[in-house]
């Protein structure tokens, strides 16, 4: 069995935001990358599955991004939770950066690699999307469930029994054929850490650099990024502990009475 | 291409208040204002769904079941577009919606935005639409390529409801639909629990940001002490610290106590959509940019550690 996990380079803000002189990006120098959040459940599951698997031939995780080569940080933190091997996808700048750019990359690989299951993070904790995934199962010709919370794989019959976390918590009991995609919910599992052998291990590992060509329109542009108006905002209350304390305490008084 | 089709979504033979929001935001858009309700038998949910502000009612009957399944709903919108083609369609940004709304803007190249918050027509033909990103630390101006309609999911919550008493014509469709290759076999509810955030007229609610499963304790006490229900964010759940049924949010509970204390809470989307009808929101957190700030009525840019100490001296 063969399972591809999708993975992102997430960029967070630290303290500080700036817009780029392009007016359509936040100057990348106040961004702190790391492995989308998503992606490390999904990537979890699919090491899983293989243990679960293991004493069969040919079982493998590989993992696939999409971005530029300090990307290869996601992918190596990959490698070295047990991902067996690495390609990243060569990406445009902001205007390619769109879920259905990003897809259409995406594809290109499933089309080679032609595995058994697919996984993707539900979304990333930059973008909240949660498009990625079911744009890349449409265009790869798979059968997909969203937002998985639990997954039960029966190699005999290829197909897995799944929960798809609604709203509130209800959870819908759904059946899907293999090959298909799954989007992945947090909470799924509990993700290994890496040890320091493997990591160093990883980063001794070649990753595959590729180029996938992604033609036909993007499902939007970004014409303009700004810092939204603090609006009325919430009122503060100050920067000594103690007095912060003590005005929560007395406005939970006035506000309980 | 004219007017806006708004994808009516229902669960468990109710229609979703995100459907009723839908239909206001559709007022700003091309007329006229379409409502789709897909389902084996969609009549029963048509008198819901006839709004003020609704032009037209489409019952598309599909499917073998009420319940949701992704191939189902996929065809039944390409049938609908088939037939003709909207300026604009709108969905609720929920978990059925990314199920199959993504797949049917990549199959025929919409414009596609998902948690949007604001759209309008800037000029006819020119639909913009704001969404966040980063963290919600960032807002950004999307538009789309000409020449296809724009599918956008809509974050609930922010539009009021439409009102009942519409007038809307009615049409009906009957699509002959091949079996979904994910089929919806039952549901599970979440596990009954004790507590029940949702009456409590005082949360104290803890995220990501108290670091360990070690200071869970202390928050425990500090609730118990202050007269507080303790709440969490998903990463709690997530990390095994708390059951499920003390998580706020979308994929937890709606809350709505008089006072929504909030430590270590960044204010993810599906954070705020739980709580963000609390009487008095009070954030403590040490990023001054956190999202949470924005719904909250005090703030302080502070370590939570420092202020919990403070606060159970007083307590
Ligand atoms: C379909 C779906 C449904 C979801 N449903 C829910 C839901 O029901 N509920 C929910 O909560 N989430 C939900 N999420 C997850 C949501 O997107 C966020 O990931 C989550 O809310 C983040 O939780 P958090 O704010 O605790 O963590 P983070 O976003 O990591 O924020 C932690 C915060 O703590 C602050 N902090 C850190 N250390 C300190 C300190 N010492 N002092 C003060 N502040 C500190 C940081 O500045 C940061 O703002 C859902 C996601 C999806 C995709």
């Amino acid at each position: 069995m063969k399972t591809v996990v999708c993975v992102k380079q997430v960029a967070a803000l630290g303290d500080e935001v700036e817009i780029d002189d392009s007016g359509r990006d936040v100057d990348h120098d106040y961004l702190e990358s790391s492995l989308n959040e998503w992606d490390v459940f999904a990537l979890e599951e699919a090491l899983r599955l293989k243990e679960s698997l293991d004493g069969q031939d040919g079982h493998e995780v590989v993992v696939v991004t999409v971005g530029d080569e300090e990307c290869e940080q996601a992918l190596r933190r990959c490698l070295a939770m047990g991902a067996d091997r690495a390609i990243r996808v060569e990406a445009g700048g902001i205007d390619e950066s769109d879920p259905l750019t990003t897809a259409r990359r995406l594809a290109g690989i499933i089309g080679r690699e032609v595995p058994d299951l697919v996984l993707c993070g539900v979304q990333s904790s930059d973008a909240v999307q949660a498009a990625t995934g079911v744009m890349l199962a449409e265009l790869a010709g798979l059968p997909r469930v969203a937002v998985v919370t639990s997954v039960h794989y029966d190699a005999t019959s290829a197909k897995a029994q799944v929960h798809r976390e609604l709203e509130g918590g209800l959870l819908d009991e759904v059946e899907v054929g293999m090959p298909a995609l799954l989007t992945i919910q947090t909470g799924i599992n509990e993700p290994r850490y890496a040890n320091l052998r493997a990591i160093k291990q990883a980063n001794a590992k070649e990753i595959e650099v590729v180029n996938v060509p992604s033609e036909g329109p993007r499902a939007y542009t970004v014409r303009k990024m700004f810092v939204p108006e603090k609006g009325d905002g919430a009122e503060m209350l100050g920067s000594d502990a103690a007095v912060v304390a003590a005005r929560i305490a007395e406005i939970v008084r006035a506000r309980l009475s | 291409m004219s007017g806006t089709l708004v994808l009516a979504e229902h669960l468990g033979g109710k229609v979703r208040d995100v459907t009723l929001e839908l239909v206001t935001a559709a007022q700003g858009l091309p007329r006229p204002v379409t409502v789709a309700v897909i389902a084996a038998s969609p009549e029963a949910l048509l008198d819901s769904v006839d709004l003020v502000g609704v032009d037209e009612i489409v019952a598309v009957r599909a499917g073998e079941s009420d319940d949701f399944e992704n191939d189902v709903y996929q065809q039944a919108l390409d049938t609908l577009l088939d037939g003709s083609e909207p300026e604009v369609i709108l969905a609720g940004f929920t978990v059925n919606s990314m199920g199959y709304a993504p797949a049917v803007a990549a199959r025929r190249e919409l414009g596609f935005a998902s948690d949007v918050f604001s759209v309008e027509v800037e000029s006819p033909g020119t639909i913009v639409a704001t969404r966040a990103f980063y963290g919600s630390k960032v807002h950004g101006e999307l538009t789309f390529a000409a020449g296809a309609p724009v599918l956008l999911l809509l974050r609930p919550t922010v539009w009021a409801p439409a009102t009942p008493g519409g007038s809307a014509a009615r049409r009906h469709l009957s699509l002959e639909t091949t079996p979904s290759r994910a089929r919806h076999r039952g549901y599970r509810e979440p596990p009954p629990s004790e507590v029940d955030i949702t009456t409590s007229d005082f949360l104290l609610s803890i995220g990501r940001g108290i670091g360990e499963r070690d200071n869970i304790e202390r928050f425990v006490e500090l609730a118990e002490k202050m007269g507080a229900t303790l709440a969490v964010s998903r990463p709690i759940v997530d990390a095994g610290w708390m059951p499920s049924a003390r998580q706020v949010g979308q994929s937890g509970k709606t809350v709505k106590p008089k006072v929504y204390l909030a430590f270590g809470i960044s204010g993810a989307v599906q954070h705020l959509a739980g709580m963000k009808g609390a009487g008095t929101i009070i954030a403590v957190n040490s990023d001054p940019d956190a999202a949470i700030f924005s719904v909250a009525d005090f703030g302080a840019v502070l370590d939570l550690f420092d202020v919990a100490d403070e606060l159970d001296k007083l307590y």
